[in-house]
C-alpha cells in the first residue's frame, strides 16, 4: 500500500437492498492519469464520494493519500483537489477573489496566499482580468482558472468530475495540456469525461457496469482485449448490457 | 418545402450577444443538427423559434406562421424539449404525461402511437415519481412529453448532452424512428460526432454560424491538407510538430495526432522532419477531415491568451 495514491479493496456502498458500488477493487499510482469511466447510474458518482470523503463505505477497504476513507476522512479531503462539471468557482467574486477564497479554504497561510494567487495569475496571463467577476469570463477560461484553484495547495490528487463538457473542441484539448502539465509536476489525475475520444488521454482507464469495474487497463490493451477500433467501441460493448441505465 | 425559417436574428442580453444575424431554414422532414459549444447561442435561437423568447432584431417562421404575429399557431404545432430537465420531480411518470397531453387539449390513448416507443420503455415505472427516475429515464419522459401532442416540428435542446454513449446511441435512434414518421426535428449537441446522424447541420459558434450543409460537405470543404500521425510519444511529438514550418495546426485526437499543413507539403518531407528528431516509430496517413477538424479550422480566433 505504500506508493499508491488510492488503493481500493472491494470498496461497497449500499442504499438500502440496493448496492450502487458492488466491491471494487483497484489503485492509482502517482502523477498517473486514471480515466473514470462507466454507463450513467453505474456508480461513478458514488464510488467518487466515497474516495473524496465525502460519503463513508458500506464495506470494503480505501486508501486515498495515506488515508483511510472511514476514519481519516478529514485529512482526505485537505490533501485532494477537486473540480466539478459545473463550475466550483463563484460567479460574483473577482477571478482574485475566487483565488484567494479557495486558497483560504484549502488553509494556507496568508503569506503564501498572496504570493500563489499573484503566481498563479500570471501563469494563466489573468493579470488583465484579476479584478472583473468570474461570471462575465469566457467558458475556457473559467474553466482553466478552476482546474488551478482546485490544485493550488498541491494536492497529492485531483478529482476532476466531468470537466470538459459543453466546451469547445480547441478549449477542450487546451485543457489536457494543462492536465498532462499537472500530471508532469507528479499530480495524480482521477477524471471522468463521456467524451469517449478523451478517455484516450488517459494513461489507464476503469469501466464501471451495474456497479462493478468490468475492465480496468491501458486504452490500448483495453481496445485490443475487445477488439474494438476505439474506446467509443469498448464502451458500448462493455455498457451496451447494463441493467441500470 | 422549408418548415423552419430564420432571417438575420439576433439577440442580446445586456452586452452579451447571444445570436448575430443568424440565417439558416431547414427543410420539411430534415433532421437538422445545431452543432456548437455552451455558449454558442442554440438555446437563444431555439427559444426565439418555440415562441419563448423575442429576437431584437430579424425574423423567423415555423410551418409557415410568423414567431411573433402567430405564436399561438406555432405553439400547437411544435414539440419543445429544453436542455434543463423541465418535468415536474413530485408527479409520477404517467402524471407528467397526462399534465402535458391536457395542457394540449388531448388524451396520451389519442396519441398513445405517437409515443408508444419511447414511452413503452419506462411504462413499468409509471407510478414512479419523475424526481426518481434515472437520467435515461428522465429523458425519455422528457420526449415523451413533448410528443404527446402529436407536433410536426419537434425542438430537441442538448437532448444528450451529460449522457454516456450507449444512451446517445439510443436517443439517436429514437430521433431517426421520428424522422420516419415525418416530424421535422431540430436538435442542438455539443459533440461534434453527433453531426454525422443529422441530414444537414449548422455549425455555430459566439451566436455566428461557421458553416451549413450536410456532414459530408463540410467535410469535403476542409481547406487544408490533413494528416493523421500515430506514435508512442505523441506529447512530445505534438509539440515538435507545432514549431514546424509546414505546420498549421496540430491537435490530438483521441490516441493520434491531425495535423493541417501548408499546401504541396511532400509526405516525405513531414515523415524525414519527425525521424530526423527521433520519431522513428511514426505512422503518417493522408485522412478526410471530421466535423470536429471543421469545426476548429472555422472558429473565430477567440481573445484566449493561451491559443496556439
Amino acid at each position: 500500500m505504500a506508493t499508491s495514491v488510492i488503493e481500493t479493496h472491494e470498496l461497497t456502498k449500499r442504499f438500502g437492498n440496493f448496492t450502487a458500488v458492488d466491491r471494487i477493487t483497484f489503485q492509482v499510482q502517482p502523477g498517473e492519469i486514471f480515466g473514470f469511466l462507466g454507463a450513467n447510474g453505474a456508480g461513478k458518482t458514488t464510488a467518487m464520494r466515497m474516495l473524496t470523503g465525502l460519503s463513508r463505505p458500506t464495506a470494503g477497504e480505501g486508501i486515498v493519500a495515506g488515508y483511510d476513507v472511514y476514519r481519516q476522512a478529514e485529512q482526505i479531503k485537505r490533501r485532494i483537489g477537486y473540480m466539478s462539471q459545473r463550475f466550483s468557482l463563484y460567479e460574483d467574486l473577482t477571478v482574485r477573489e475566487n483565488i484567494q477564497f479557495y486558497a483560504g479554504i484549502y488553509g494556507l497561510p496568508w503569506r503564501s496566499i498572496r504570493s500563489k494567487t499573484s503566481e498563479l495569475i500570471e501563469r494563466l496571463q489573468l493579470g488583465e482580468v484579476a479584478r472583473t467577476l468570474v461570471g462575465s469570463l469566457p467558458l475556457g477560461w473559467k474553466q482553466k482558472l478552476a482546474f488551478s484553484t482546485a490544485i493550488l495547495h498541491d494536492p497529492e490528487i485531483v478529482f476532476l468530475d466531468e470537466p470538459t463538457g459543453g466546451v469547445d473542441p480547441i478549449t477542450r484539448r487546451q485543457f489536457w495540456e494543462m492536465i498532462y502539465a499537472a500530471a508532469d509536476r507528479g499530480v495524480t489525475i482521477f477524471v471522468t469525461t463521456h467524451y469517449m475520444d478523451e478517455s484516450e488521454y488517459c494513461d489507464r482507464i476503469s469501466m464501471m457496469v451495474d456497479g462493478e469495474i468490468r475492465a480496468l487497463g491501458s486504452p490500448h490493451d483495453l481496445k485490443t482485449q475487445y477488439d474494438q477500433p476505439d474506446m467509443n467501441g469498448v464502451f458500448l460493448q462493455l455498457a451496451r448490457h447494463s441493467e441500470r441505465s | 418545402m422549408i418548415t423552419i425559417q430564420a432571417n438575420e436574428v439576433n439577440k442580446k442580453y445586456g452586452d452579451t450577444i447571444a445570436l448575430r444575424d443568424l440565417s439558416l431554414s431547414v427543410e420539411k422532414g430534415e433532421l437538422f443538427g445545431l452543432i456548437g459549444p455552451d455558449g454558442a447561442g442554440k438555446t437563444s435561437l431555439i427559444r426565439i423559434l418555440t415562441t419563448l423568447l423575442l429576437a431584437d432584431k430579424g425574423t423567423a417562421t415555423v410551418n409557415g406562421h410568423d414567431v411573433v404575429k402567430s405564436y399561438r399557431a406555432i405553439r400547437r404545432q411544435v414539440g419543445y424539449m429544453p436542455g434543463r430537465f423541465s418535468l415536474y420531480q413530485d408527479l409520477s411518470v404517467e402524471e407528467n404525461l397526462r399534465f402535458f397531453a391536457t395542457a394540449f387539449g388531448t388524451t396520451i390513448e389519442a396519441n398513445y402511437d405517437v409515443i408508444r416507443d419511447i414511452y413503452q420503455q419506462i411504462e413499468p415505472f409509471r407510478r414512479r415519481r419523475a424526481g426518481a427516475l434515472s437520467g435515461g429515464m428522465k429523458q425519455k419522459l422528457a420526449l415523451s412529453c413533448a410528443l404527446v401532442h402529436r407536433p410536426e416540428v419537434l425542438f430537441l435542446d442538448e437532448p444528450t448532452t451529460g449522457v454516456d454513449p450507449v444512451s446517445r446511441q439510443e436517443f439517436w435512434q429514437i430521433l431517426k424512428g421520428l424522422q420516419e414518421r415525418g416530424i421535422t426535428i431540430l436538435v442542438s449537441t455539443p459533440y461534434m460526432d453527433e453531426a454525422s446522424l443529422c441530414d444537414r447541420i449548422a455549425l455555430i459558434q459566439d451566436g455566428q454560424l461557421l458553416g451549413i450543409d450536410t456532414p459530408a460537405a463540410l467535410r469535403k470543404a476542409y481547406p487544408h491538407p490533413l494528416w493523421d500521425l500515430q506514435s508512442s510519444r505523441r506529447y512530445e511529438l505534438l509539440h515538435f510538430l507545432r514549431q514546424q514550418e509546414f505546420t498549421l495546426s496540430v491537435f490530438p485526437f483521441g490516441e493520434t495526432l491531425h495535423l493541417a499543413t501548408r499546401p504541396d507539403v511532400p509526405e516525405h518531407q513531414i515523415r524525414e522532419s519527425c525521424y530526423s528528431q527521433g520519431f522513428t516509430d511514426i505512422q503518417l496517413t493522408r485522412i478526410e477531415a471530421t466535423i470536429e477538424d471543421c469545426f476548429m479550422d472555422r472558429m473565430a480566433p477567440t481573445a484566449d491568451p493561451e491559443i496556439h
